[in-house]
């Protein structure tokens, strides 16, 4: 909402305060000030000149020469625009002057004549140029005959005035009118407004005779006032009129036309002008559209309705969609005699339809959408009468004919001072909450401490205790309130053991050199189900998708993490940034249905993708592109913070490198999976190397066992040995390693893989692997023949299952 | 016999002097105190001393053999010593070069924000609530006092899956749903961060996809100064001791009174600059008194109880405290970005 500091100030005196202070105050009690503008960079000296003559300059084709009267002399300027004509009023800015821009206005010569002073254009004058009327787009501005010579021509342009631009609320729909605004400015300063009485002369003449009201759905519809107007003279108005207008963000096209719209913005009553004899009939039928009927609207669109939206019809033919846009067919023209002028209340919700299906949101609907007051609907009928009366010399009819079902009641609500002060934390007095109700103008009945208020039909957003808290609240001031803390038993606040797991999950991969990511949960289709963990794809029928999608990019909800990340890494391998080790802990989202009708399950995993060098400056190390083991390493690790057991298994799987990738798992369940991407996939990607990971983290929170006894450090020393075994390359180390760990249980307590070899001093086809193992028995020293004894059993064990030869 | 180990400790002693290395010095040892020695020698020779005699040149020739001993030891740790100064001399090195880099990564900004405002509230009592991403529109609007065809939910424009299902478009069903299993007769005091989605075209001020972080207090006798001092306490920590907070009228469908919080510009202490729009104040977060009809839904007496409820976004506290001028930063995931905010 646009308001003009010029015309508040004619509804409420604001003098006393300069526009920011005045600014701050709204803001402060309840409707946010999102700027204060000038509409123009300051202009002076210019004035009213009147043209006495205007003649060819001797010296130059498209100059004049002219004596203008600009009060209490006549000058001689020479003026270009082509538009200058003898008699004309035009704006001057005489010797002195200074226009927008600095631009200083001094006595000169042109071609030889002397020019004192300028005439101006409304854009030299700082008009946006948005705002300027065609007809003065390509020359200077001329006033009505009617202006005095001589006067100020920038206060009479309205170019001093400032602009405050008001952010709303849905709840107040009461400030989208200047009457609403001067209510609140009144209640914010303490000061006195009212709404002032419309005066209306009207003929003998009946408007009953003319025309009659019939409403099918006096729900949609409860009421409909229709006025005639009769001998109207369309044209332009006045100019203080098309000033406000514009100073509102509204262009003025003609008296009829600019009355409506100014009393919309005076009152916040959108009012609607027919051209009774295009309307074609005397009868007004307001009811809901047929399936498919059609109208052409103002703006020349051909507009098919259903049964969801209201129509104004003469009967027959639909001549507007109610409370959003008119008809083109009875639109007011030049030649309108007069006028059918409709003042209606539209029920919120149809209009809120009808503006949606059609893509129409116009000053009219977005009143309508959100409640217009019904104790000011007809008097804003009378109010545009009465000015088409003023400025289009029309006859008002006798009385308004109408159809009358609306409810101006008063809500009524009590509020007592005890629980007000209880709820706000205050000691405010009856006598202050008395006050506060005086300047909103709530008429009220008090008793003791108790208020019965009746709330006026303007503040359509006051229902209950709470909204009249709000209003005390405000109006006393929230800078008011004191600052306490909550009186309630005080209680440990904390985090549950499974947020503590995520936090410390996320500590554990940046400790291991990974950073954090966060990704977009909404990708594409084929990414949603890309890079999938086998456990999930199995449970998941494909991704949910949403209904009406923004874009593909953003289509889908994802099955993992990955996609997404690998993107990140795409982009920054797109800028040189080539090492990158990046993780993230994040929801998927897994349906079962095809068809979603349930919550999908949201599942917390946590992924990791890394590319390039695993140390960007490997300052005294061996320069390392990260390979599987650093990120299995990565992800051992994380096994080994959390005390949970991963196993390994190779497996095929899509995306990735068919010999370069393991499902995971951990108590017997598969928990995620690692590998390499597939080539195809990271030179889509434009990816070198790259290596994932995908766990489900909320299973591995499940079997994180906090709780598990303390067990005693040993006090009998331990024996370690290493034993290298030959065996063929296809053995997995992993094998080799439990049938170890087996065959030495009890006292081999622990087994690492710590060299692998192959080259020119084994046969080919065959691999070394040496292992280290830690014995130990917790209850006595181990003797070297009991050593002996098991590595021996290891040994035939190995041989046994793995064709495993001591390596010599 | 005196006056011989008097001679031989003179020429031990000279000798250990003269020696330049640790062989030479074994060479005394040797000559003087071993089993050979000439000492040993005049201990073999007491026999024929008075008995008067014998403990007198006992004692003295002992004196002579520690005397010795003792400069020979002297001697050595000296030339040990030296040697060990030698040795750490030749092993210095250029401390000015750079360590053996252990890779390390670092919590992504909007992790870190979200972490310190989830911990300031956990010190203040309040419990860390989550909840689903795809929400029914139950949660998502009408618990929330926002019903079907409310104006405010065109405030919201939402990503449906279905007609009953929505990427919620804001963290308050965590609350609604917190409250509901309470019974309407216990005290809720929460924090729920978590990610939002609304239908906005991606640019520098506008993101999909962004993180929420609400709070919410139900009791008996929850006043709206209690939300100031709350909130105070809460601005005081994150943004700083001399910042000042400011309550604004606003509105929220769930909340009844309503407030918008500013905190005093940083930039120029209150005066009006450029980065608060000449206003001296930047808005932080909305809030206000939990809606009767909240409470009426999930099953609170609104006349025995109230609450109070708040809300923000990690994102423009990231923007305001470190000066992120593009949204979407957050979500690129630029390793330049993301490396810059580690400390944070």
């Amino acid at each position: 909402m646009l308001v003009s500091l010029n015309w508040l100030n004619e509804l409420i005196d604001v003098t006393d305060y300069n526009p920011e202070e005045l600014a701050e105050i709204i803001t402060k009690t309840g409707i946010e000030v999102e700027g204060v503008e000038p509409v123009a960079e300051a202009a002076e000296h210019v004035v009213v000149g009147y043209v006495e003559s205007c003649e060819q300059h001797p010296n130059a084709d498209k100059l004049s020469l002219c004596q203008v009267n600009v009060g209490e002399e006549t000058l001689q300027i020479v003026c270009g625009a082509p538009n200058i004509a003898q008699g004309q009023k035009v704006p001057v800015a005489v010797p002195g002057a200074v226009l927008p821009g600095n631009f200083k206005i001094k006595k000169t010569k042109l071609r030889g004549e002397e020019s004192n002073g300028m005439i101006c254009s409304l854009q030299e004058l700082g008009y946006d140029e948005k705002d300027v009327p065609e007809e003065y787009k390509e020359g200077i501005f001329v006033f009505p005959e009617s202006v005095e010579t001589g006067k100020d021509a920038v206060q009479l342009l309205n170019l001093n005035d400032k602009i405050i631009e008001l952010g709303l609320t849905p709840n107040r729909a009461d400030a989208m009118s200047m009457a609403g605004v001067a209510y609140e400015v009144a209640a914010a300063i303490d000061g006195s407004y009212t709404l002032a009485e419309e005066q209306l002369e009207e003929a003998d003449e009946k408007a009953a005779d003319h025309v009659t009201v019939k409403v099918e759905d006096a729900e949609a519809n409860p009421y409909y006032g229709a006025f005639v107007i009769q001998d109207v003279k369309v044209g332009p108005s006045p100019l203080w009129m098309q000033n406000r207008l514009t100073a509102s963000g509204i262009r003025p096209i003609n008296n009829v036309v600019d009355i409506t719209n100014y009393v919309l913005l005076e009152y916040g009553q959108p009012l609607h002008a027919f051209d009774y004899d295009r309307f074609g009939s005397d009868v007004i039928v307001t009811r809901r559209a047929n399936d498919g009927e059609v109208i052409k609207t103002l703006d020349d669109q051909d507009r098919t309705l259903t049964a969801d939206h209201l129509v104004i019809t003469n009967g027959e033919k639909a001549h507007a969609i109610a409370g959003v846009m008119g008809g083109a067919e009875s639109e007011v023209q030049d030649d309108t005699k007069t006028i059918l002028l409709e003042a209606a209340y539209f029920n919120p919700a149809v209009v809120r339809q009808s503006s949606k299906d059609h893509g129409l949101r116009s000053e009219s609907s977005t009143r309508f959408e959100k409640g217009v007051d019904p104790n000011r609907v007809e008097r804003a009928g009378k109010r545009a009468a009465q000015l088409l009366q003023e400025y289009a010399g029309g006859t008002v009819l006798q009385g308004v004919v109408s159809f009358d079902e609306l409810d101006r009641s008063e809500k009524q609500v009590s509020i007592e001072t005890s629980r007000i002060n209880d709820r706000l934390g205050t000691e405010i007095s009856p006598e202050e909450i008395g006050h506060i109700l005086r300047r909103l103008q709530f008429t009220f009945k008090q008793d003791g401490e108790v208020f019965h208020i009746s709330v006026p039909t303007r503040r359509g957003d006051i229902e209950r205790f709470e909204d009249m808290l709000e209003e005390i609240a405000r109006i006393y001031g929230y800078d008011r309130l004191p600052f306490t803390l909550p009186k309630g038993a005080s209680q440990a606040g904390g985090l549950s053991l499974n947020q503590q797991l995520k936090r410390r999950m996320k500590a554990y991969f940046e400790g291991a050199g990974l950073d954090e990511t966060i990704t977009y949960s909404l990708t594409k289709k084929d990414w949603a189900e890309m890079l999938v963990s086998p456990e999930v794809q199995r449970e998941a029928a494909s991704p949910v998708g949403l209904a009406m999608p923004m874009s593909e990019e953003h289509s889908h909800l994802r099955l993992s993490l990955l996609p997404e990340l690998l993107q990140s890494l795409s982009y920054n391998v797109a800028r040189k940034q080539n090492d990158l080790a990046y993780y993230e802990i994040g929801t998927v989202f897994i349906s079962e249905e095809e068809q979603v009708t349930k919550q999908p399950r949201e599942v917390l995993r946590a992924a990791g993708a890394l590319t390039g060098q695993w140390m960007a400056h490997p300052w005294q190390q061996e320069k390392k592109a990260v390979d599987f083991f650093v990120a299995k390493g990565i992800v051992e690790g994380l096994s080994e913070q959390l005390d949970i057991p991963f196993e390994y298994e190779k497996a095929k799987l899509q995306n990735l490198h068919p010999g370069r990738a393991a499902v995971i798992k951990a108590g017997g369940k598969e928990i995620g999976f690692i590998g390499q991407v597939h080539p195809k996939l990271q030179k889509e990607f434009g990816l070198k190397e790259t290596y994932v990971f995908d766990l489900n983290a909320e299973e591995l929170m499940d079997q994180y066992n906090k709780e598990e006894a303390f067990q005693t450090i040993p006090r009998y020393p331990s024996v370690s040995r290493d034993i290298a075994l030959v065996v063929d390359e296809e053995v997995a180390a992993g094998e080799i390693a439990s049938t170890i760990a087996e065959a030495g249980a009890p006292l081999v307590k622990d087994v690492q893989v710590f060299d692998l070899y192959q080259g020119e001093h084994l046969t080919e086809g065959k691999k070394s692997l040496a292992f280290n193992l830690l014995y130990l028995d917790p209850q006595r020293t181990l003797k070297d023949e009991e050593v002996e004894a098991a590595h021996e059993n290891i040994l035939n064990a190995v041989k046994e299952q793995h064709a495993a030869e001591l390596r010599s | 016999m005196k006056e011989r180990l008097e001679q031989l400790k003179q020429e031990a002693l000279q000798k250990v002097e003269q020696a330049t290395d640790v062989k030479s010095l074994k060479d005394v040892r040797v000559e003087y105190l071993g089993k050979k020695g000439p000492i040993t020698e005049v201990l073999r020779g007491m026999g024929k001393l008075s008995k008067e005699e014998r403990p007198v040149i006992g004692q003295l020739a002992n004196e002579v053999r520690e005397n010795i001993a003792e400069a020979i030891d002297s001697k050595q740790t000296r030339f040990e010593d030296e040697a060990l100064e030698k040795q750490l001399e030749e092993e210095s090195i250029d401390v000015t070069l750079p360590g053996r880099p252990v890779q390390v990564g670092g919590p992504h900004l909007l992790t870190s924000i979200v972490e310190e405002i989830e911990d300031l509230f956990i010190g203040m009592g309040f419990e860390i609530k989550e909840g689903p991403e795809v929400e029914t529109d139950y949660y998502n609007f009408e618990a929330l006092n926002l019903p079907k065809g409310h104006p405010a939910r065109d405030m919201q424009d939402s990503f449906y899956v279905t007609e009953e299902l929505l990427m919620r478009t804001h963290t308050s069903p965590v609350q609604a749903r917190t409250m509901n299993q309470k019974n309407g007769d216990e005290v809720v005091k929460m924090i729920c961060p978590g990610k939002v989605y609304r239908r906005d075209t991606d640019d520098a001020t506008h993101s999909h996809q962004f993180t929420q972080i609400e709070g919410l207090l139900v009791d008996k006798d929850v006043r709206m100064s209690d939300l100031k001092g709350v909130l105070n306490a809460f601005a005081k920590q994150m943004f700083g001791e001399d910042r000042d907070i400011r309550l604004r009228p606003s509105f929220f469908p769930f909340t009844e009174p309503s407030v918008e919080m500013d905190i005093s510009c940083k930039v120029c202490g209150g005066k009006g600059c450029s980065v608060c729009k000449q206003t001296g104040w930047i808005e932080i977060l909305g809030g206000g008194m939990v809606h009767p009809n909240v409470l009426e839904m999930a099953g609170y007496d609104p006349k025995e109880y109230s609450g109070f409820a708040f809300g923000m976004g990690p994102e423009r506290i990231a923007m305001l405290k470190y000066g992120v001028d593009d949204i979407r930063h957050f979500y690129t995931n630029d390793a330049r970005f993301l490396k810059q905010y580690h400390k944070a």
